[in-house]
């Protein structure tokens, strides 16, 4: 085993079990950073002296991962697969499943690149878990279109050039398809109660676009294109 | 983040037996603050109990007063009843995060939210007494720009950062939890500490309990017609309070009869004193009795390098919010 493979999380093995329980699971993680810390510069110095391959003399102390098998529904096929409990729905969609439409931008819900919508819903597919996702039904940015016919969101995204990196865009799409389905549902927004419209669907105006698109950032500042075409793939919605 | 156990578990029995056999065990709901604690190593539990598919405790009922504790914030907020009879918790919630965590989080989740303090949520800082017992406190002499002005401690200056819970204060409602000895009530005024010697402890919630609804007091739906939830925060949307006021009048003609307050943003529970509101009764309302109000409620604040202007930032905002609320619904 690599010491890289424990530095990124991936599953490792604890020497005993008997290590395990002499110490708590804080205990042991800061023992296995230290550790790597040591085993990264013996690999450094290895590599210097032309070997292939390191093994550190020091074993780390990691409590051993828990992988279960999980069967999730994405974009109308099922797939099985065994993951560390550990795994994100987000990471399970690019590591594993190679579908990298869906970005990892901040990976702690800030930035929603990770926009995914699990049964119909948008959420950050970066801090739910793959497990908790199981038994659900997931669409990512793959499973908008129906073959070459692109979703009416992604049409406008690209008629009003809402985007300059490209990056937050999967996130944007997502998040925009959701939003129609919570105009049709008659979602308030905070902006709808403050304008004093507190029952049925508000008037779209681009105050309240902002506002139901602020979970999605952009960091070229694309912002007045991307509010174009929200504004016209929602026309006619709102009063 | 640490390797642990999942289980799902899908009645409030399995639950609770699963975290009583566990003291390191915790709960999964939408998981927007726990997985993301996990991922910097703050919270470190050995087994995750993921409770979001527990049978019957995902509805709304009651014409609004009696909440689920799985009801996701999106769906609570935009609940028909709750839009009509409790505006002021439908507006609260709307003002945090964002649509996609809004999606996600729960109402028991959003109860048992931890601070933002920067501090408590980097582990580089050696010193923090809620993530380390005993370490000290870096927000004293740090950047404390969002830290707490009333009822903090000397170990403790962190603030509640929810939006929810000031609107559940305001309102007086109740948490309903389950433990493997039964069922009890916690007022929400009892619910969320002050941080006192002990600020790792958030909550008088017990470690073998399962939150399972949260219940609002029929009378406080007299609130709908004038209430207002008022975030101010250094950027319009998607940001957490400097500081937060939830506002309720009952009126009668122009005096007050009954009114509700709590703030946000300012201490390690909602703040909220019945005296502030009692001073508000039977008086006109105006900016003159908003502003006695507030100076009673902010009395004994107490700000720190980065944040004294929070004193007279919420004391502004009290009558803001309660200016505001007056107004009341416009359609």
């Amino acid at each position: 085993m690599s010491t890289y493979e424990h530095a990124t999380g991936a599953p490792c093995t604890a020497d005993t079990a008997d290590d395990l329980a002499e110490q708590d699971l804080y205990a042991s993680w800061e023992i296995s950073r230290r550790s790597f810390l040591v085993s990264a510069a013996a690999v450094g110095t290895s590599a210097a002296a032309g070997m292939a391959h390191a093994e550190s003399s020091a074993h780390p102390k990691v409590a051993e991962a828990h992988t279960m098998p999980m069967e999730l529904r994405i974009n109308g096929e099922t797939h099985r697969l065994t993951l560390d409990t550990r795994t994100t729905l987000l990471d399970t969609l690019r590591e594993h499943l190679h579908l990298t439409g869906s970005k990892k931008g901040c990976d702690h819900g800030q930035c929603g690149a990770c926009t995914v919508l699990v049964d119909g819903r948008r959420v950050n597919s970066c801090l739910l878990l793959a497990a908790s996702a199981m038994g659900s039904e997931i669409t990512t940015i793959e499973g908008l279109s129906n073959g070459d016919d692109l979703h009416p969101a992604q049409e406008s995204f690209l008629e009003h050039d809402a985007f300059q990196c490209g990056y937050c865009t999967p996130g944007q799409i997502c998040s925009t398809v959701a939003l129609m389905d919570e105009l049709k549902r008659g979602d308030a927004s905070v902006v709808s109660f403050e304008s004093g419209h507190r029952e049925g669907v508000p008037p779209l105006t681009d105050e309240e676009i902002r506002e139901r698109m602020s979970g999605n950032l952009c960091r070229c500042g694309a912002y007045p294109n991307i509010v174009a075409a929200v504004r016209a793939v929602t026309k006619g919605a709102g009063a | 983040m640490n390797p642990f156990a999942y289980e799902r578990v899908m009645d409030d029995k399995a639950a609770v037996h699963a975290i009583a056999a566990n003291k390191d065990a915790k709960f999964l709901g939408g998981g927007t603050n726990l997985i993301d604690l996990m991922k910097d190593n703050v919270e470190h539990p050995s087994t995750l109990i993921d409770i979001t598919r527990v049978q019957g405790l995902a509805e709304v009922s009651n014409g609004g007063a009696m909440i689920g504790a799985l009801v996701r914030n999106s769906d609570l907020a935009n609940h028909a009843d709750v839009r009509k009879n409790y505006p002021l918790l439908s507006m609260a919630l709307l003002s945090g995060a964002s649509p996609q965590l809004r999606n996600l989080a729960t109402t028991g989740g959003n109860l048992m939210q931890r601070t933002r303090c920067y501090y408590f949520m980097d582990t580089a800082f050696p010193a923090c007494n809620k993530r380390k017992p005993g370490s000290g406190c870096a927000a004293l002499t740090g950047f404390n720009r969002i830290h707490a002005i009333l009822g903090q401690s000397e170990e403790c200056i962190a603030t509640n950062p929810s939006d929810m819970n000031v609107a559940l204060a305001a309102l007086q409602a109740e948490v309903h939890v389950e433990g493997p000895k039964g069922k009890r009530t916690i007022p929400i005024a009892e619910f969320h500490r002050l941080p006192g010697k002990t600020p790792q402890i958030d909550t008088t919630l017990k470690h073998e309990e399962l939150i399972t609804h949260v219940a609002l007091p029929s009378s406080a739906s007299e609130f709908a017609t004038h209430s207002y939830y008022l975030k101010v925060r250094d950027r319009q949307s998607y940001a957490f309070a400097l500081v937060s006021v939830a506002a309720g009048l009952m009126m009668e003609g122009d005096t007050i009869k009954r009114a509700a307050l709590a703030m946000g943003g300012v201490a390690h529970k909602p703040w909220r004193k019945k005296e502030a509101e009692d001073a508000m009764v039977g008086k006109q309302a105006n900016a003159q009795t908003f502003s006695a109000a507030a100076e009673i409620l902010l009395h004994g604040a107490k700000g720190y390098e980065h944040n004294s202007f929070k004193i007279e930032m919420a004391k502004n905002s009290v009558v803001r919010a309660f200016s505001l609320a007056l107004v009341g619904r416009t359609a």
